[in-house]
């Protein structure tokens, strides 16, 4: 059994960050912040890397990856608050023409809100009567739409490893915060209440990243086995290895990771997390835009209680 | 990632389930939990069947008598050993994950053959002389005295919370060799020694629980003369000795404890779903779902610091891929599970709503036990501590 990030998915990780920091850092971000419209420019720039087309098959030109893989990148991708309809454009890969490359933009509808939706090119699931609504987030343009809720695993475990990154980065921020501010002359770091509130947001980091990471692992081996046992329904353990409930439990905690981490991160931050200029708050808000796309914490506790 | 046994590891799965289904129904009955002799005849008994069968030490290096198992293997045993529902570890808990790797690491050749066959056996039962009455979460200001003598050391001090005291052979004692000085900081100047249980001056006072048994115990010792052969490290680097255990400790601490609560788990659904109370409190049922998610996820982080042991890690970035040091990774593990087992009790005395309050419940009981879990073997205070620092790398408050 060997959890840990192989080389490959290391260097994987490493290059996307690279990638990203050059491409989309923290000047590109607050641009974008005050003046939200797609870069058709760096989506085509995303293809050309393979974000779409990661899990196509290489003979279809796609860059023959899994799951696992797919996570790891749109955990950077969460880490680095990139704006766009990420996840429906990767799933839309192989079935909408040109968006496995990043020519067509693609949005998708869970049957409550639909993100980017006026500068898409297509949009897959029920958009009828969609209306703009004023968003939360300012990179995140919302219509709000009524129809069928549907639920899409993949699209689930997707956003929870977008909302990982942005857990993971928020703990950076913090920390990184509580080093550099000094009051009662030393750095606030050094004080429990806030070391404290720090050394959380790691826990529920990586309690997240297990979750998110396992479902990944259990949704690529879904149907080829997953190596977990299936001889033990005597033992009445309940299960795990079932790809649904796995991707709904790694919803729920990266979702409560992502949101919780952006809370404390604020709280770390004391006046200048509660002002425009700092970053924190597009976190908080990207958070709560995908804590209610594709399995809401109610819907993903029901999943995870029904299979005990 | 891969979550996947290799072959080798499903041969030893199932040779090890095949052994646990053949034994497991001979056993003797468990003994009553507030009796302390019948508990350790029943756990070395048990510990003399894993001997006999080669899982004895299982993870232990071959040459401390071990299996030399890889943590993975380690893993598996723990695993399975709970799914079959065989006995803990029990009253051998301090031999063999405490004071046995120590002396393993540390001892000398002579030491480790007095001391490790018997645990191994289950022959010796051990416990630990740490913490004392003004040296809790700073166990490094503790107080009690050891004075060389010719070739032994005089001790006398007090110590606390000594689990299964009262039913040891041998005592691990952490004593002040060199008092505390402008020139000695408190975590130079200890020495780890070796105590017999029945020598001269020793006396043990059992202490209550709130859950009423005397699990853990006072110690007094009284000029105590322990040879200094069962010193084990030099003398005053006893607190390096000590911190050598927890490398000896691969992220499989709580393997059993995580199954043992999944199962709990898998129990209070079902009675919830008997008694009617998870069709009528919705609360109720996503509170459990929530529990089946964090235990789930505490399942995979046990498997991903026991992957990390195996393989030196992938670096410290903190941001991810892992922690790299299998004790501090095990800091994040202890604090989510140390909460997430009381929240599980919490919800058992829901879903037993009015027979909450009957002790002869045993989750009532394992309620009234979990309220140690945030404090035994470091406080979460102290592992927030622990975490921030190491691993987050924020600076020490003095």
């Amino acid at each position: 059994m060997e959890f840990r990030l192989t080389d490959d998915q290391l260097a994987l990780r490493t290059g996307f960050r690279a990638l990203l920091a050059g491409r989309f850092g923290r000047e590109e971000l607050r641009a974008a912040v005050e003046r939200p419209v797609l870069d058709r420019a760096l989506w085509r720039e995303l293809g050309d890397a393979g974000l779409f087309s990661l899990r196509l098959p290489e003979a279809g030109g796609g860059v023959g990856l899994g799951m696992p893989e797919a996570v790891l990148v749109f955990e950077e991708a969460g880490r680095a608050l990139l704006p766009g309809p990420l996840v429906a454009t990767h799933l839309a890969a192989g079935t909408v023409p040109g968006a496995d490359t990043g020519r067509t933009v693609v949005a998708a509808s869970d049957g409550a809100l639909v993100e980017w939706l006026a500068e898409a090119d297509a949009v897959v699931g029920p958009a009828a009567g969609a209306r703009p609504v004023r968003s939360v987030d300012p990179l995140t343009p919302l219509h709000r739409v009524s129809g069928e809720r549907t639920g899409r695993p993949a699209a689930a475990l997707l956003t929870a490893a977008l909302q990982l990154g942005s857990a993971a980065r928020t703990t950076e921020l913090a920390v990184g915060y509580a080093k550099e501010r000094e009051q009662f002359g030393r750095p606030i770091g050094a004080f429990q209440a806030v070391k404290h509130l720090c050394a959380g947001m790691l826990v529920r980091t990586e309690v997240a990243r297990a979750a998110v990471y396992a479902a990944a692992v259990t949704s690529e081996a879904h149907g080829a086995g997953t190596g977990e046992r299936e001889d033990v329904p005597d033992t009445r353990v309940p299960e795990i290895g079932v790809p649904e409930t796995d991707v709904a439990g790694a919803k729920l905690l990266a979702d409560d990771a992502a949101v919780r981490n952006a809370r404390d991160c604020l709280q770390v931050h004391g006046g200048m997390g509660f002002t425009w200029e700092s970053d924190v708050h597009l976190h908080l808000k990207r958070a709560w835009v995908r804590a209610g796309q594709w399995i809401t914490e109610a819907e993903a506790a029901e999943l995870v209680a029904a299979a005990l | 990632m891969d979550l996947t046994y290799t072959e080798d590891e499903e041969v030893f799965r199932g040779q090890l389930k095949a052994w646990l289904a053949k034994v497991l129904p001979a056993l003797p009955p468990a003994p009553d939990p507030l009796d302390w002799p019948g508990r350790r005849a029943y756990d070395t008994a048990w510990q003399r069947m894993l001997y006999e069968a080669g899982y004895a030490g299982l993870h232990w290096p071959a040459d401390a008598g071990g299996g030399g198992a890889t943590p993975t293997q380690h893993l598996i045993f723990l695993e399975e050993t709970e799914r079959a529902g065989a006995p803990y570890v029990g009253a051998n808990f301090v031999g063999l994950l405490h004071a046995g790797p120590t002396i393993a690491a540390e001892g000398t050749a002579e030491q480790r053959a007095r001391w490790l066959p018997p645990v191994l056996r289950g022959d010796e039962v051990w416990c630990q002389g740490f913490s004392e009455p003004g040296a809790g979460s700073d166990l490094a200001s503790l107080r009690t005295r050891a004075v060389r003598d010719g070739d032994h050391y005089v001790v006398s001090g007090s110590k606390i919370w000594t689990s299964h005291a009262e039913v040891a052979d041998w005592c691990e004692l952490l004593v002040r060799t060199e008092p505390v000085s402008d020139a000695v900081p408190k975590h130079r100047g200890i020495t780890w020694l070796a105590m017999r249980m029945d020598a001269p001056g020793v006396t043990v006072r059992p202490l209550r629980t709130l859950a009423g048994s005397t699990e853990f115990a006072e110690m007094f010792l009284d000029d105590v003369r322990i040879p200094v052969t069962d010193r084990v490290g030099a003398e005053n680097d006893g607190w390096r000795v000590t911190m050598v255990t927890l490398s000896f400790e691969r992220g499989t601490a709580f393997v059993g404890e995580v199954v043992a609560c999944r199962r709990t788990l898998g129990e209070l659904a079902r009675t919830a779903r008997d008694n009617g109370r998870w069709d009528a409190d919705p609360a109720l049922r996503r509170r459990l779902g929530r529990l089946g998610a964090e235990f789930a996820a505490l399942w995979r982080l046990t498997q991903w610091n026991v992957s990390e042991s195996q393989g030196g890690g992938s670096g410290a970035d903190g941001s991810g891929g892992g922690f790299g040091v299998p004790g501090i990774g095990g800091s994040v593990f202890k604090l989510r599970y140390s909460q997430a087992r009381q929240e599980l009790y919490e919800a058992a005395g829901e879903v037993l709503g009015p027979d909450a309050l009957d002790l002869a419940h045993p989750w009532n009981q394992d309620r009234l036990s979990s309220l140690s879990y945030t404090i035994a073997a470091g406080t979460s205070q102290i592992q927030q501590n622990i975490v921030a620092e190491r691993i987050l790398g924020l600076p020490k408050e003095r």
